[in-house]
């Protein structure tokens, strides 16, 4: 491996790597943090609203967190496919990945990509390319904590 | 035997051999860019009509295709050979545009080194006079590649600095050894490199010592200095790529600065938001065959050495481990 590295420029596979590191732009951590915590908070900010929303319907807070997250499903799911999301997510990062909403746009893309694929191999079986692992190690955590609460 | 094979990666074509004719065909946000004047046709939307990305990428083949033959009056069963390659599975892009010319067919894949792969196995053919004239084209898609190497197109993500876009757009040239135009002068096909970078976002970094083997190859086998040249571009590197480079050939004691781009820097403006630079078989196809092709016609270029690089890897070697190999060919494509 990395012959021609070694040959041509007398460098290992490290020292190439250290060569491209400097290289690299550092990401801009500090103002992605800001904006993934403001652009995060607003959408929070957003659920509250609409849960008082639905609590002023009559539900209590805990039945009303459901139709909270339906409705931020819906958000998400639309923006995706009006092609809006993805050009708020480039400058929002994880504020709107980790919500919800990212967990819509991860399906909702999927599902759209691959529709003309057709329904069954493409829609129904790749809908969760990106969200299956979510479910997965989501649905395992869940279950590793319910053990552990159960025996405590 | 073989008087035309320099050293062992280079051959000089001794016959002449042109580039007689280019169609270059761009998506919209490379319209938007700074060469929008180089481009033969600039489309208006990435879709144009059709139902997926795929089919609208075979389009933009297929009518970079039609530029190149029209410009000659050439009909699509004119040529001796087709030779052309993309960026999707088994290069369907080129196999379904291939149904429209009926002619010996030759797919290639050398990532985003196919439009200089292209070129060099058009020339070898022609100045070996295996044939007199043939057809090659290239292109890529931001959709359909980003969704077969990333995500799909409406996944929201941040992408970081270094990462590059893919460039939408084909390109086509028509190979002769009759009509009078830029000559292919010599062909340096590279070795594959493993630098054991496993870094998908941007490729430049991986393909950057492919680039800098096959340029110091070519000086080497041909006894040039690069200042022969009046340019010298890569093909997709992206700006971090295009520094590595500089910084390789350097240490070899090759001084490119001045003389040498990459043609993923020179597509899109800063503020079209692509990271270090354009990526893709489009990336050298719309900066050489539109940009230098023009430029080289017009006489403001006459030396110009092409080194194009492409990324052996697919998502399944990515996820299963593997760094990624890369290849780099040349050609030096001069006014005579």
């Amino acid at each position: 491996m990395s012959r021609n590295l070694k040959e041509k420029f007398n460098l290992s596979s490290g020292e190439y790597k250290q060569m491209v590191q400097q290289k690299k732009p550092r990401p801009p951590l500090a103002k992605n943090l800001v904006t993934a915590f403001l652009s995060g908070g607003i959408i929070c900010l957003i659920g509250q609203l609409v849960l008082n929303f639905f609590m002023g319907l009559g539900f209590t807070a805990q039945e009303a967190s459901n139709p909270t997250v339906a409705f931020f499903i819906f958000l998400g799911a639309l923006l995706t496919g009006l092609g809006i999301f993805d050009k708020i997510a480039r400058y929002t990062g994880a504020g709107t990945a980790i919500p919800v909403t990212g967990f819509a746009n991860s399906i909702t893309s999927a599902a759209l990509e691959f529709k003309k694929e057709g329904f069954v191999t493409g829609v129904g079986s790749k809908m969760f390319m990106l969200a299956g692992s979510v479910i997965v190690f989501g649905v395992m955590t869940a279950l590793v904590i319910g053990l552990i609460s159960a025996i405590i | 035997m073989c008087s035309q094979r320099i050293g062992n990666h280079t051959v000089k074509i001794e016959t002449p051999v042109y580039l007689s004719y280019s169609g270059v065909v761009s998506g919209p946000k490379e319209g938007k860019g700074p060469l929008l004047g180089d481009y033969d046709e600039v489309k208006k939307d990435l879709k144009l009509g059709e139902k997926t990305f795929e089919k609208t990428e075979r389009r933009m083949m297929e009518d970079a295709c039609r530029l190149a033959l029209s410009k000659g009056n050439y009909g699509k069963g004119d040529m001796d050979y087709f030779i052309a390659g993309d960026l999707l599975n088994q290069i369907t892009v080129s196999g379904f545009c291939a149904l429209q010319h009926p002619v010996p067919f030759l797919g290639i894949y050398g990532a985003c080194a196919n439009l200089v792969q292209g070129i060099g196995m058009a020339a070898m053919l022609v100045g070996g006079g295996y044939g007199e004239k043939v057809l090659t084209a290239t292109s890529s898609h931001n959709c359909s590649a980003e969704r077969q190497y990333r995500y799909p197109t409406e996944y929201g993500f941040q992408n970081p600095e270094w990462s590059q876009w893919t460039v939408t757009g084909a390109g086509a040239a028509v190979i002769t050894s009759t009509i009078k135009a830029p000559r292919v002068t010599t062909v340096t096909l590279g070795e594959v490199v493993d630098t054991g970078i496993k870094e998908t976002s941007g490729l430049g970094p991986a393909m950057a010592p492919a680039a800098a083997a096959t340029m110091l190859f070519h000086f080497e086998e041909l006894q040039l200095e690069p200042q022969y040249y009046d340019w010298i571009v890569t093909g997709d590197l992206g700006e971090y790529g295009r520094q590595l480079t500089l910084d390789l050939m350097e240490r070899r004691g090759y001084y490119l600065e001045g003389v040498y781009s990459d043609c993923g820097t020179l597509i899109y403006y800063p503020h079209q938001q692509v990271g270090a630079g354009g990526s893709g078989c489009a990336s050298s196809a719309l900066v050489v065959l539109g940009h230098i092709y023009r430029r080289m016609k017009k006489g403001e270029l006459n030396r110009v050495l092409v080194v194009a690089t492409g990324a052996m890897h697919s998502p399944t070697s990515c996820f299963q481990g593997d760094s990624i190999p890369a290849v780099a060919h040349a050609i030096s494509i001069e006014n005579e």
